[in-house]
């Protein structure tokens, strides 16, 4: 954070713009910044994807092990979702151990990932309740430019869909692509004033009066959300929210399907 | 959700349309609110619903611990939701774990939204929550308890906050979910209300909900924390009455 003075000079005038139906990089209040998804960033993980969303940068790796299921869902493989905001991302981060934040962005985007039945756990199950196939996604905070939330489940999912089981590595079965059987998308949106903006710039989010995400997948479900920030939304509000996050959700989901 | 390997998945709704518990879809379990338990804190309140007990404790406005993270225009609210080990079932290891940390997180941000914080510049509202007894639910019934905890500590607050979650169950919507309703459900919407406004100040979901059947959980809810809201204010006014025979009292 920067000092009380410009935060609130910057407050103010985020909030003019707003009433204004304006916003400070131009934008309008329900369109989101360009978005950029390079699938196989890096090659040592079993799959990866970079995904700007504006300035906003998440690298997201898969790893696939061998593991032990659950004693409470032997017949499942083991889905591990992680975020690191490293403090290459913004001057805010310091390094240490997991801060709030990073635990909230893992927690809701593994939310999303998990309701929306993204993976078919079953079909990670080797033998039940002795071997299974662990996922890990993990989450890299590269750059903060606000709204990590929805470049980071973009990031994940792109990164499952492109990757592959190494069975041969550890020789249980063939290598093959991992099974992805739904695409939860997460929109995010914040209130300025009476405005409700989608997709917040980090200033949006400095200076906004509550968050809310909310993850849909390509049937029409809501299967997520996550209101966070000090700051209150109206039942109409959150309706009204959830039929543009089903419509950003589309866009996106298009746009992962179309990326080679 | 957690159909992967479940064991056996229990019958939540009976041919008459009753709830494990005998429940309507409509109906809250049993809910016992009292407010000024605690000697030493400066406001506090316990919540007895259904299986669930719940302790929340306010200290402050006081000094800001650690220093660095006193603000300058207004108070620091410092919230923790913590599972006592014996809480749950199988023993639950000691201390915040990730899933306790994040619901601190949103537990803090929606009362700070209920708080005048810029009265109290340089200082901590600090928001203690104590889960004894766990029966699903308990965040919103720490965010219950702590509510009546701040009015208790006298901490001007903007309305008092009802909360409670709406879930699917059988593929019917149903209030304020038990154990089993939330294992074996289909969907979970925790919700916390400034009945005053008419606005949501903590809402998650997980699960899976049409946009009808959300909007239709989101009615159930507001119309839930509204009965709780009551209960919150009866507390109160039980605690400060000038009949209840000179207990508690303003301190």
């Amino acid at each position: 954070m920067t000092n009380d003075v410009t935060t609130e000079i910057l407050a103010t005038h985020v909030l003019d713009l707003a009433k204004a139906g304006k916003r400070l990089d131009g934008r309008g209040l329900d369109e989101l910044r360009a978005v950029r998804i390079t699938p196989g960033y890096v090659t040592s993980a079993d799959g990866s994807a970079l995904v700007e969303i504006g300035d906003t940068k998440v690298l997201a790796g898969i790893k696939l092990e061998p593991g032990t299921p659950f004693p409470d869902t032997p017949n499942a493989g083991v889905l591990t979702t992680n975020a690191e905001i490293v403090p290459l991302a913004s001057p805010e981060y310091e390094p240490g151990p997991p801060s709030i934040q990073s635990v909230e962005l893992s927690r809701v985007v593994d939310r999303a990932i998990r309701a929306a039945e993204a993976i078919n756990l079953a079909g990670l199950c080797v033998t039940p309740a002795e071997k299974c196939w662990t996922c890990f996604v993990d989450l890299h905070v590269l750059d903060d430019s606000g709204n990590l939330t929805d470049t980071a489940l973009l990031a994940a999912m792109s990164a499952l869909k492109f990757a592959k089981l190494p069975g041969e590595r550890f020789g249980i079965g063939p290598t093959a692509p991992l099974a992805v059987n739904h695409v939860p998308i997460e929109t995010t949106f914040v209130r300025i004033g009476d405005a409700l903006i989608v997709d917040p710039t980090s200033e949006e989010e400095d200076t906004c009066q509550g968050r809310l995400t909310i993850a849909t997948d390509e049937l029409g479900n809501v299967v997520a959300m996550q209101k966070a920030m000090v700051g209150a939304f109206s039942p109409r509000d959150v309706m009204e929210l959830v039929d543009r996050a089903l419509a950003h959700g589309d866009r996106l989901r298009a746009l992962i399907n179309q990326t080679r | 959700m957690g159909s992967v390997g479940a064991k056996e998945v229990p019958v939540l709704l009976d041919e008459h349309g009753k709830r494990i518990d005998g429940r309507g879809l409509h109906d809250l379990r049993p809910l016992k609110i009292e407010a000024g338990v605690l000697q030493r804190a400066t406001g506090s309140a316990f919540v007895e619903w259904g299986e669930n007990k719940v302790m929340a404790a306010v200290y402050g406005p006081r000094e800001v611990h650690p220093r660095h993270m006193q603000q300058n225009t207004k108070a620091v609210v410092q919230c923790r939701y913590n599972m006592a080990s014996f809480s749950v079932d199988e023993r639950k290891r000691p201390g915040l774990d990730r899933r306790s940390q994040e619901i601190s997180k949103v537990i803090g941000e929606a009362l700070e939204s209920v708080l005048f914080v810029e009265e109290y510049p340089k200082t901590s509202i600090g928001i203690y929550i104590e889960v004894l007894q766990a029966n699903a639910g308990t965040r919103c019934a720490g965010l219950v308890a702590a509510s009546v905890a701040l009015a208790d500590a006298g901490i001007p607050m903007s309305d008092l906050v009802p909360a409670v979650a709406v879930g699917k169950i059988d593929g019917k919507l149903a209030l304020d979910l038990r154990k089993e309703e939330d294992n074996y459900g289909e969907a979970d919407v925790p919700m916390a209300l400034v009945p005053r406004s008419g606005r949501l100040i903590l809402l998650q979901m997980e699960g899976h909900m049409t946009r009808d059947e959300l909007k239709t959980s989101l009615d159930m809810g507001v119309k839930g924390c509204e009965k709780i809201y009551e209960i919150q204010k009866a507390a109160l006014r039980n605690r400060y009455s000038l009949g209840n025979n000179g207990e508690g009292g303003a301190q």
